[in-house]
């Protein structure tokens, strides 16, 4: 076998404490290495053409590149060398970078670790085999998890694309936040205005299929060939037959429901649609509210319903459906404000969030769009507002800033004097975060020309005197502290992972952050990817993010969708585990440990024996460290490989 | 029940003597027993840590050592002041080089790691709101309204104290609802009274007793709970001042804990000493029996008990 060394400098990356020179020479004296030498940047153009060049001038059968970690740059190297006329996997990475220069000062040492991981490299790769992938069928269905803004974008941009979409939905009707919020930043538009077209896009589009009231129960399979087990709740209502007619609503007599989509400002009845423009525009009645199913009595709905469609004995139902990609779009909750015991939130009724703030805003919301406190109903004058409430704050564990809520505090600010002329509004800020298209001017306008009062500092406590509320704060421009009496006061709370996030991460075996939001494939290059192939992300389950950003994220995942639906059929990666028969013991022991199920019991001449699923098999390699004979091998890491590794360190 | 090692502190000897004599009463009523620690001394209140932590923590430390003779299973407190001061030394104390030091100066260096408790805390934690109430169906305290201030060193800082929520302490409403008692939803729990800037500074403690005085009254408080006898001299004593510094009558009747846990348990007046107290307790105890009439009113089941 002859084998090609590149020590790549990356630089000064590496070169600047690694004598990348030095290990090249080092390496020419590894067992089977006919060419080695050190190169400037290994990934650039002329860099992989002077491997090309290398591997024909020389006629070798394998590359060891020693660079850059190999999550970036394996990919560009394997195309390199089968350019090249080799196999994808005659080829080993080293990793000095993050390994080596970027951790070490020590030349010296450096250079001799550098040697040392190279020659694992080459001992691994002299036991490679060629390795060749199968190719198989692509569902080009694509599920969309979650019905906000992002996930409606996502649905539309690739039912567009020809492709059909699922849309599965926790809440009764998709819309989301956004659907709760009155106008929109920067540029106070009406936000029913310009996200109802939208869901209606979603209700009308033929290819795209809505699952309200319905979550994700269990995920079998892999990219290209999902199967989505999905749970949908009971509504207590036949949507085949219910028109939307909203009868029920006029005639329920259980009027002090909880009212979700006011986020509990206000009340509803127990059947309910929950605003006029809901996708689909369906009744449901929530059972911990409704007569009939509590109590047994009442049964109104039944009875003037013109399409019988009531049905108190409906259950939840499973259903599967097959498809080719996921896009997990679901989404953000707000921080549960209670945990901020000083400023009474969740004791205190005047005392709210901004989105409550934004249903008594709405002209659709359970005032009519006159601003009055939930507990009298009087016009507030004097309206504070507190940012930064479960955001920048370690104490409550979200040390993150959510982004949105310096922008929509601003946005506030300004429609409460469009809607009470003579009110006062206070701010309590940290800093103000603006920095999007037009933000930094509509935070000034709401200082300059609405007169809001902009105090920089933590508010300390929030009480009761009387009828106001008294919100004592530092203002540490000033140096001193400020009482300020409210009428009202808006917390803006931050974001935080949507309910069940980390649950729905495990099920699409992806990862997430320790505060539940989904992680990325790269912060930068792979915004939208997962490191699982064919599940991607949009929107808020990734970070807290506003509409701009999240409609981005929408078709941006959308694109990545289409891309990989645009070829007929996918290839599987090699490095999955096979059995050896003849070693087998038939124990079973790696059926039990296999995380995907990719494992069967088998019938060899009245034997049992473990099967390897190709197609299900992801190569985590479990099985082949809990075999008790040996007998399970995953290509490309099969124990003689690593054991060689090993030895090249230690006996080096 | 096992035994408590008792510091009742300098103010227990003093200033708040009926603090002292009926947390004792209470607690043997509740079958606590509490064991004097023998020649306790000085806890260094609050000059000795402005001046040094290592001799700060030594006079601390030394009732820790004196009371490990007595083989308690915590050294427990009434006074806020020195719970702090013990608390932080046995805070400051695990760092070694730091439990080192004290120990040097020290003739009986310290060797075990007593807890340190406030007595409130034993009240609410080993005998409990729960069982208090059991002992005293008949409510003796409906109908009176309180307004638990709590003082700012009760709690916190949170790390040290590990007792209660910081900002929003409930154990004393626990207490007095056993009772009977109503609760007023007091904000300024853990507000500062002023403390000891009553002496170079009165019109600054005047002003901020006089506004927790105000908030109670304005929140309909027939009187004030306490847990600190700084506390309840700037509240009690001090009512004229703060009168004046805002501009308001007060007649704001200011309890320890531990007399209205007194009086509900119906020990002997001499131990519960409402005799000490500046503005007369009996206002409170009137608005009480007014409200229990008023109650019986509308709940002619309550007039029994009035009668």
């Amino acid at each position: 076998m002859k084998i090609g060394v590149f020590i790549c400098h990356c630089g000064s990356n590496i070169a600047g404490t690694v004598d990348t020179a030095q290990v090249a020479r080092t390496a020419l004296e590894f067992p089977d290495v006919a060419f080695a030498t050190d190169t400037m940047y290994a990934c650039s153009e002329p860099g992989q053409e002077a491997i090309v060049q290398a591997i024909k001038d020389h006629g070798l059968d394998g590359v060891v590149v020693s660079s850059c970690t190999p999550l970036m740059h394996e990919p560009t190297f394997r195309r390199t060398v089968e350019r090249a006329g080799l196999n994808r996997f005659m080829f080993e990475m080293a990793n000095i970078r993050e390994h080596v220069s970027w951790i070490g000062k020590d030349t010296e040492a450096n250079t001799r670790k550098a040697a040392e991981l190279t020659r694992m490299a080459v001992e691994k790769l002299r036991r490679n085999m060629p390795l060749f992938a199968k190719q198989f069928e692509v569902n080009k269905r694509v599920l969309v998890v979650g019905g906000g803004v992002a996930g409606i974008q996502a649905a539309l941009d690739c039912a567009d694309g020809g492709r059909e979409v699922v849309l599965v939905e926790r809440e009764s009707t998709i819309g989301g936040k956004m659907a709760k919020l009155d106008k929109t930043f920067p540029t106070v538009d009406c936000s029913s205005c310009v996200l109802g077209p939208k869901m209606v896009d979603v209700a009308q589009h033929p290819k795209i299929t809505v699952h309200a009231l319905s979550e994700i129960e269990d995920v079998k399979g892999f990219v290209g060939n999902f199967e989505i087990a999905i749970r949908r709740k009971a509504a207590y209502v036949d949507w085949a037959k219910c028109t939307g007619c909203g009868l029920c609503m006029e005639k329920c007599p259980s009027r002090k429901s909880l009212d979700r989509f006011n986020e509990g400002v206000g009340t509803t009845t127990a059947i309910n649609i929950p605003f006029p423009q809901a996708i689909p525009k369906k009744a449901v009645i929530d059972p911990a509210f409704c007569l009939k199913l509590t109590k047994d009595k009442c049964g109104v709905c039944a009875k003037i319903c013109p399409t019988q469609a009531i049905d108190f004995k409906q259950q939840e139902a499973l259903f599967t459906e097959q498809v080719g990609a996921v896009i997990a779009a679901t989404g953000y909750d707000l921080f549960d404000i209670s945990k901020y015991g000083e400023y009474g939130a969740g004791k205190l009724p005047d005392v709210i969030t901004g989105l409550q703030y934004e249903r008594l805003l709405s002209a659709s919301g359970p005032t009519g769009g006159h601003v009055q406190r939930p507990s009298d109903g009087r016009e507030p004058k004097t309206v504070v507002f507190v940012q930064c409430v479960g955001s920048r704050d370690k104490s409550v564990d979200r040390p993150y800033c959510s982004g949105f809520c310096c922008m929509y505090t601003a946005k506030q600010v300004i429609l409460t004097r469009d809607h009470i002329p003579d009110s006062t509004s206070y701010v309590f800020y940290m800093d103000i975060r603006a920095p999007g298209k037009m933000y930094d001017e509509f935070t000034r306008r709401a200082m300059e020309e609405y007169g809001a009062r902009y105090v920089r500092g933590r508010v300390a406590m929030i009480y009761p005197k009387g009828d106001k509320y008294v919100v004592r704060g530092a203002d540490t421009l000033m140096g001193t502290q400020v009482e300020v009496e409210a009428d009202l006061v808006v917390l803006a709370a931050g974001a935080e992972a949507s309910q069940g996030a980390g649950k729905l991460a495990e099920k699409l075996r992806i990862s997430y952050d320790k505060y539940g939001f989904f992680l990325e494939s790269h912060p930068k290059l792979r915004p939208v990817e997962t490191n699982t192939a064919g599940v991607y992300l949009a929107g808020s389950c990734q970070g807290p993010k506003d509409i701009p950003a999240s409609v981005a994220q929408g078709s941006a995942a959308a694109a990545k969708v289409l891309a990989l639906f645009s070829k007929d059929k996918l290839e599987n990666d090699p490095m999955i585990a096979a059995v050896d028969i003849r070693r087998c013991v038939g124990c079973g022991k790696c059926i039990q440990v296999c995380p995907f199920k990719a494992i069967k019991e088998v019938d060899f001449r009245g034997e049992p024996k473990a099967e390897v699923i190709e197609t299900v098999c992801q190569g985590c390699g479990l099985c082949t460290a809990t075999c008790p004979q040996g007998a399970i091998q995953l290509a490309h890491f099969t124990d003689n490989q690593i054991l060689a590794e090993v030895n090249a360190l230690c006996l080096a | 029940m096992s035994t408590y090692a008792y510091y009742p502190g300098c103010s227990g000897l003093g200033t708040s003597r009926e603090y002292d004599t009926s947390t004792r009463a209470v607690c043997r009523a509740l079958g606590l027993t509490l064991a004097d620690i023998p020649d306790w001394s000085c806890c260094g209140s609050t000059p000795a840590h402005t001046v040094d932590h290592t001799l700060s923590s030594a006079l601390a430390a030394r009732n820790l050592a004196q009371a490990e003779d007595l083989d308690a299973s915590a050294l427990i407190t009434p006074c806020p002041s020195c719970l702090t001061n013990l608390k932080m030394a046995v805070h400051r104390m695990r760092d070694r080089d730091f439990r080192d030091r004290v120990n040097k100066l020290l003739d009986r260096p310290v060797r075990r790691d007593l807890p340190v408790k406030s007595v409130l805390q034993v009240l609410v934690e080993d005998v409990g709101p729960e069982e208090l109430a059991s002992r005293l169906p008949d409510k003796p305290l409906a109908g009176l309204k309180l307004a638990p201030y709590y003082g700012c060193i009760m709690n916190r800082p949170p790390e040290v104290m590990q007792f209660d929520d910081p900002e929003h302490p409930t154990a004393m409403d626990r207490l007095m609802l056993a009772l009977g008692a109503d609760v007023v939803p007091f904000p300024l729990k853990v507000e500062c009274c002023g403390a000891s800037f009553g002496v170079p500074r009165k019109d600054i403690t005047a002003r901020l007793s006089g506004k927790l005085l105000e908030t109670a009254m304005d929140l309909g408080a027939h009187a004030m709970v306490t847990a600190c006898p700084l506390c309840q001299m700037n509240l009690d004593l001090r009512q004229d001042q703060a009168a004046s510094a805002l501009g308001r009558k007060f007649q704001m009747p200011v309890f320890y804990y531990t007399q209205l846990m007194a009086v509900a348990l119906r020990l002997p007046q001499n131990v519960i000493g409402l005799n000490k107290l500046c503005v007369s307790p009996h206002i409170a105890f009137a608005a009480m029996r007014k409200a229990r009439a008023e109650a019986g009113r509308r709940d002619p089941s309550f007039s029994e008990e009035v009668a």
